[in-house]
């Protein structure tokens, strides 16, 4: 009798013990990590490309293989955005109406800031992106709100992200549940499939960079926005993060969304952070 | 003898031309479509070939060709229902796809 109670009371205590073992891992598992979420991220496609350094992701397509890269190095010899990097100096520093400038709504002047974009503003609980700061500049000193996606706004963008070349993307997720939030939307919206071609963003640059689609290598995600703002053969133009979203969206016969809503400001938040460490190569030019 | 007649008429049913759709059938199903297009765009998730066939519906009523009217908004109705699934069984799914 004695010997079945002891029994008893070993099993209820191993019992209890393995709960509490697991108790913290299933919790683990449903909490968001985004430091994990990056490492992982990186390892992901460190380890499908062997061959890459990190640094060379941002380089999309042209990183994929020997022949892309030769035509992006001619490229580079004159390279299809550098139009718009000087009309964005000549924007940049151009006065307002009102006497002021760009430099004055951003730190350090707006030169060598584009990595810490975006950001979350926990005055405000949501993110802000540097073209969205740009309009608001714009629109506090009296002057009208740019266009989100190509032309004027990704000038400035080239121009803001030329002076952070080589700096590596630094996305901060501060202590507050609201960025948290915005990361994990921005990543449910990257893995969320939709549009009748039932793709989501990580459908092409996770599961096929490097394959075709029709005529076009597709680009990994790691570092993407790292290029941004570019310059894509297709457009015949230069076009913004918000111009590259929302024609993705369209690609699958998806009703884009309007630049600068919330889910394409969180999918950018997203999208940098697990990129942080990839040098800015911004503008970029793309096929 | 019954049975031969009704088999007679049933045939001669299923090859006499449909009747053609009216305004009012454009109407209801035009709305049908467009109230599950709505409930896609609350789920954030509408396709452009669910708008395209709303459109479609919408030049064929007004050209007064109802039975291709009624026709797309079908479409677009089935399309727009085929969004919702997919935006409702991807608050999960996603998780499927995510690197870990």
């Amino acid at each position: 009798m004695r010997t079945r109670s002891a029994n008893r009371f070993v099993s209820l205590t191993l019992a209890l013990a393995a709960l509490a073992l697991t108790a913290p891992f299933a919790r683990a598992a449903d909490t968001p990590d985004p430091a994990a979420d990056a490492k992982a991220f990186q390892k992901y496609f460190t380890e499908k490309f062997p061959k890459l350094k990190p640094e060379d992701f941002v380089n999309g397509p042209y990183s994929m293989n020997e022949d892309m890269h030769r035509q992006w190095e001619e490229k580079e010899q004159f390279p299809p955005y550098e139009f718009a990097l000087d009309a964005g100096k000549d924007m940049f520093a151009k006065p307002f109406k009102n006497g002021k400038s760009y430099a004055d709504c951003f730190p350090n002047g707006g030169v060598g800031v584009r990595q810490n974009y975006p950001y979350f503003d926990e005055k405000e609980g949501k993110v802000i992106t540097l073209e969205l700061a740009l309009n608001r500049c714009r629109e506090a000193n009296g002057e009208a709100p740019f266009s989100y996606v190509k032309d004027e706004m990704a000038s400035l963008t080239a121009y803001m992200a030329f002076t952070s070349r080589g700096k590596p993307m630094d996305i901060k997720i501060p202590s507050d549940p609201r960025a948290l939030e915005a990361y994990e939307n921005g990543k449910r919206y990257f893995y969320t499939r939709r549009g009748q071609l039932n793709f989501s963003c990580a459908t092409c640059h996770v599961q096929s960079p490097g394959e075709r689609i029709r005529a076009e290598v597709l680009a990994p995600a790691l570092g993407i926005l790292n290029a941004m703002p570019i310059y894509r053969s297709e457009w015949s133009g230069m076009g913004t993060t918000s111009r590259r979203f929302t024609t993705c969206n369209s690609q699958i016969r998806g009703v884009p969304l309007s630049p600068q809503d919330e889910e394409y400001r969180d999918l950018e938040y997203y999208l940098s952070y697990v990129s942080n460490g990839l040098p800015i190569s911004g503008p970029g030019a793309r096929p | 003898m019954r049975t031969l007649l009704l088999i007679w008429g049933c045939l001669i049913a299923s090859m006499a031309p449909a009747l053609a759709a009216s305004e009012a059938d454009f109407k209801a199903s035009y709305a049908a479509a467009e109230a599950a297009e709505k409930e896609a765009g609350q789920l954030r998730n509408q396709w452009t070939t669910t708008e395209a066939a709303l459109a479609a519906a919408k030049k064929a009523a007004a050209g007064g060709d109802f039975d291709q009217a009624v026709a797309s908004s079908k479409e677009a109705e089935a399309l727009a229902k085929a969004s919702i699934f997919q935006a409702t069984s991807e608050k999960e799914r996603w998780k499927d796809l995510e690197i870990r």
